[in-house]
């Protein structure tokens, strides 16, 4: 069910999104959380819209997945910002605007007199997030970036992928989806200090950074250990010399299995357990004293012992069987899913989070990923109200309807090509 | 009183002073979301077990290899700016202190099994009957409610179950999960923006809010539109290594060195023509007609990257990366986590803070990815030693009295 933006808990305020695909994410997290997200777009429409997939295959303007996913929940407009009309009525929209987000390169905006100087200028509360690749400032401030080279410095790829190949990103790029995230973040403690004083003041996001604190404590066992850990594809190292085991072949599939000591080591003797009464020999893997074995603790000897009876075990067996006795045994054990596995997750269906949405104007209903958080009580504080919009959609709502411009103004703007 | 005047003027002022944070989180998820609390000027007191420590204070890394409750940096780094307390939550007068510090707090965290609070007799609606405007925030590996939701777990397969493992890896082989438990550093920004829009909701209306928050269903919108895919069109992406439909050469090329590489990637005809006459000024088999369009490029994409590869293995790939990058073409040396202290761009901004620990001396952690211009955050003081604040807390902050406390202290509360 779509829900309402009176019950969700940004209802009152506003943002005004220039972001294109590298910033989307941020004004939807604000969005989903109930404000009022009016998304920019060049006349032409968001580079954003080229990004597949596609509805159907279809790579038309309306149809980008990735747009609808990101520019869920927000109302459309168009605005040349290279125009000076355009600018004109981005001012207009400053005014009243709680929050501005932009991910031009540094300085883009500055050099069309529309920087964050000047929305302090013509709003002195607007929260104003940038969101850039290395951050404003800096000797790689300027460089040109994506998705790769982002995870590459970010030191993320050096820890993923096989040992024996070149380092690897995760199948999704994500580089800007960190920033853009970690964007909705400084935007909500830049705004609680303006909730108190009225003041405003910009955010400044590196998307490097926030990939550099996805490293767990990588960077740490660097500084105290002066060690490096490697990528160690299916295993993990977990500290020094030491690695466990996490994807492992079953009948029909993958699994994710973590031996783990210490707190959990409960998990490990269960499924022992369930080996045993498979008719493996595991007195010897029972012997270990897994209790004292806490995290980053379990050795490569100790890891021997275990992977081959382990995985002998795993190929007796398919997904849905070690996903559904692992449930009731408290077996730390999950499958290695996919989307068709999320559509049908039990847990997912009984909290209803696929929310569909309809596309009118396709003469159909989509089922989207819903509120990324819910009220204790099962109630919507966060959540979906609208698809994405089509190009320019809004701008009769917008600029005639809030900036009260008449038709004629409209016209002129739309043949000047300002919008 | 001169003196007096200008000290008003310049306060060092955060985003979150006067707040206050009564935190049960454990692990990583729960204590990196809020540590962005504390950064920011939250008061923020982990509530811990003596008994049962959790999980991360038994984590590598130990200076000089020594273990030991207050030792791991992997803890320290992740509870920075936080005051610590140690209760036996299942100590018969823990629920009293505890309500009286819900009193205190304005924000409450936790990251337990669903019913763990409620078993303590702290669920929400007995916190918000002392505290009418509490904000609680609980996270869970897949949300209160439903079949599944005592199903233990943590970051490291929930990757696999949120659908990123099966994405990772090469198409010739077994998936690999992206580093670590990274569903634990995708859900903390999500967190952080929800707990502080109910701060601001709780400000306006005088109402709490109860904040559930799955770390399954928050990590499935970093691959959204590959749920669309299936949703919309019933297909399901396999794969792909560090390939990029819309982009070639794209991918991570070896450097000279031991595991040295450099990621580049040509989306545009420019930063193509730029490679080009990079790589073979003079001319050479990458100015044939299979590499002039993309779809060439695509057509040929082993032989492309083997030619690159062949060109970047005899170079450094610092060196290189400048050279690239200034001619226009986007490329990033692979950091490991040793390049990351080096890294230039993460000096200038100052990514990594000092901390000196009484166990462990001087450790690194990370400041926030983000500069507030006007009240920036700041990382000052670090992790607590297991139940260091009881008594400054207890007595200090929240004015327990000699009595009170000592009868804490003697029945064992307090542990």
């Amino acid at each position: 069910m779509a829900v309402s933006p009176d019950d969700l808990l940004l209802g009152p305020y506003r943002v005004l999104d220039l972001t294109d695909e590298r910033g989307l994410l941020c004004g939807k997290i604000l969005g989903d959380l109930g404000a009022d997200v009016v998304q920019v777009e060049p006349p032409g429409g968001s580079p954003a819209r080229r990004l597949g997939p596609f509805y159907g295959g279809d790579p038309g303007l309306d149809k980008s997945l990735f747009w609808w996913a990101y520019a869920a929940n927000k109302r459309g407009i168009t605005l040349d910002l290279e125009h000076s009309d355009g600018r004109a009525l981005l001012e207009r929209l400053a005014v009243s605007a709680d929050f501005v987000i932009e991910s031009f390169e540094p300085g883009y905006l500055d050099g069309l007199g529309v920087g964050y100087s000047r929305m302090l200028e013509l709003n002195p509360g607007a929260v104003v997030v940038s969101i850039t690749a290395f951050g404003q400032d800096g000797p790689y401030a300027g460089y040109p970036a994506s998705d790769i080279t982002g995870m590459a410095l970010g030191g993320f790829m050096h820890l993923t992928g096989d040992p024996d190949r070149a380092p690897l990103r995760p199948g999704f790029p994500h580089f800007y989806l960190h920033g853009s995230a970690a964007g909705a973040a400084g935007a909500m403690l830049a705004h609680t200090h303006r909730a108190l004083t009225g003041e405003g003041q910009r955010v400044d996001v590196s998307c490097q950074q926030a990939v550099a604190r996805t490293l767990a404590h990588a960077p740490q066992i660097w500084d105290i250990e002066g060690a490096v850990l490697q990528r160690m594809g299916v295993y993990r190292q977990t500290s020094g010399e030491n690695r466990v085991r996490i994807n492992w072949p079953c009948a029909d599939g993958y699994v994710n299995y973590m031996l783990q000591g210490g707190g959990v080591a409960a998990s490990t003797r269960a499924l022992f357990q369930w080996m045993e009464e498979d008719g493996f020999d595991v007195g010897q893997l029972q012997a270990i004293e897994w209790e004292n074995m806490g995290y980053g603790r379990i050795t490569p000897e100790v890891m021997d012992l275990v992977v081959g009876p382990m995985g002998d075990f795993f190929l007796r067996h398919t997904r849905e069987e070690l996903t559904r006795e692992s449930l009731s045994r408290r077996i730390l054990l999950f499958p290695v899913a996919t989307p068709s596995d999320l559509r049908r997750h039990p847990q997912l269906a009984a909290r209803g989070y696929f929310t569909p949405l309809e596309h009118p104007e396709l003469g159909t209903a989509v089922d989207y990923p819903g509120a990324f958080i819910k009220g204790g009580d099962g109630s919507a504080v966060a959540g979906l109200r609208r698809r994405a919009p089509l190009v320019g959609e809004h701008n009769l709502e917008i600029y005639g309807g809030e900036l009260g411009l008449s038709g004629d103004e409209i016209e002129s703007l739309r043949r000047g090509g300002a919008i | 009183m001169a003196q007096e005047s200008l000290a008003r003027k310049q306060p060092v002022r955060k985003p979150l002073d006067g707040v206050n944070v009564l935190d049960f989180c454990w692990v990583a998820v729960g204590p990196m979301t809020t540590k962005y609390l504390g950064e920011y000027g939250a008061a923020v007191v982990r509530v811990e077990s003596a008994k049962r420590p959790g999980t991360l204070r038994s984590a590598a890394p130990f200076r000089d290899g020594v273990s030991g409750i207050n030792r791991s940096t992997y803890f320290a780094s992740y509870n920075a700016n936080k005051m610590g307390i140690t209760v036996d939550m299942r100590h018969s007068r823990a629920r009293e202190l505890m309500l009286r510090l819900a009193g205190w707090a304005h924000i409450v965290t936790e990251n337990f099994t669903p019913g763990t609070m409620e078993g303590w007799g702290l669920g929400f609606e007995e916190l918000r009957a002392v505290n009418p405007g509490l904000v609680m925030f609980s996270a869970s590996m897949m949300g209160r409610g439903g079949p599944m939701e005592r199903q233990p777990g943590f970051g490291p397969v929930l990757s696999s179950l949120v659908g990123l493992t099966n994405l990772t890896g090469w198409p010739d082989r077994t998936p690999v999960n992206p580093y670590g438990a990274y569903t634990d550093f995708i859900v903390p920004r999500f967190a952080v923006a929800a707990i502080l829009a109910a701060l601001d909701y709780s400000r306006r209306t005088g109402e709490g809010r109860h904040l559930d928050l799955s770390q399954l269903e928050a990590s499935m919108h970093f691959l959204a539109p590959l749920l669309l895919d299936y949703t919309a069109n019933g297909r399901e992406q396999g794969r792909q290594g560090n390939r990029d439909a819309g982009a070639a050469p794209h991918g991570v090329y070896p450097c000279l060195g031991e595991d040295r590489w450099l990621a580049l990637a040509c989306r545009t005809d420019e930063q193509w023509q730029a490679l080009l006459n990079a790589v073979e000024p003079e001319g050479g088999p990458l100015h044939g007609d299979s590499f002039a369009t993309l779809l060439g490029r695509k057509a040929n994409e082993d032989e492309l990257d083997g030619l690159v590869a062949r060109w970047t293995a005899r170079q450094g790939q610092r060196a290189l990366m400048r050279r690239l990058q200034e001619a226009g073409v986007p490329a990033g040396m692979v950091n490991d986590p040793r390049d990351l202290f080096d890294d230039p761009q993460l000096q200038h901004r100052q990514h990594f803070r000092w901390l000196e620990h009484p166990e462990i001396g001087p450790y690194a952690t990370d400041r926030s990815e983000f500069e507030l211009s006007l009240t920036p955050g700041s990382l000052d003081t670090p992790a607590p030693l297991l139940g260091q604040h009881n008594a400054h807390f207890l007595r200090e902050v929240i004015g327990l009295s000699d009595d009170e406390y000592g009868s804490l202290e003697r029945d064992g509360v307090l542990e």
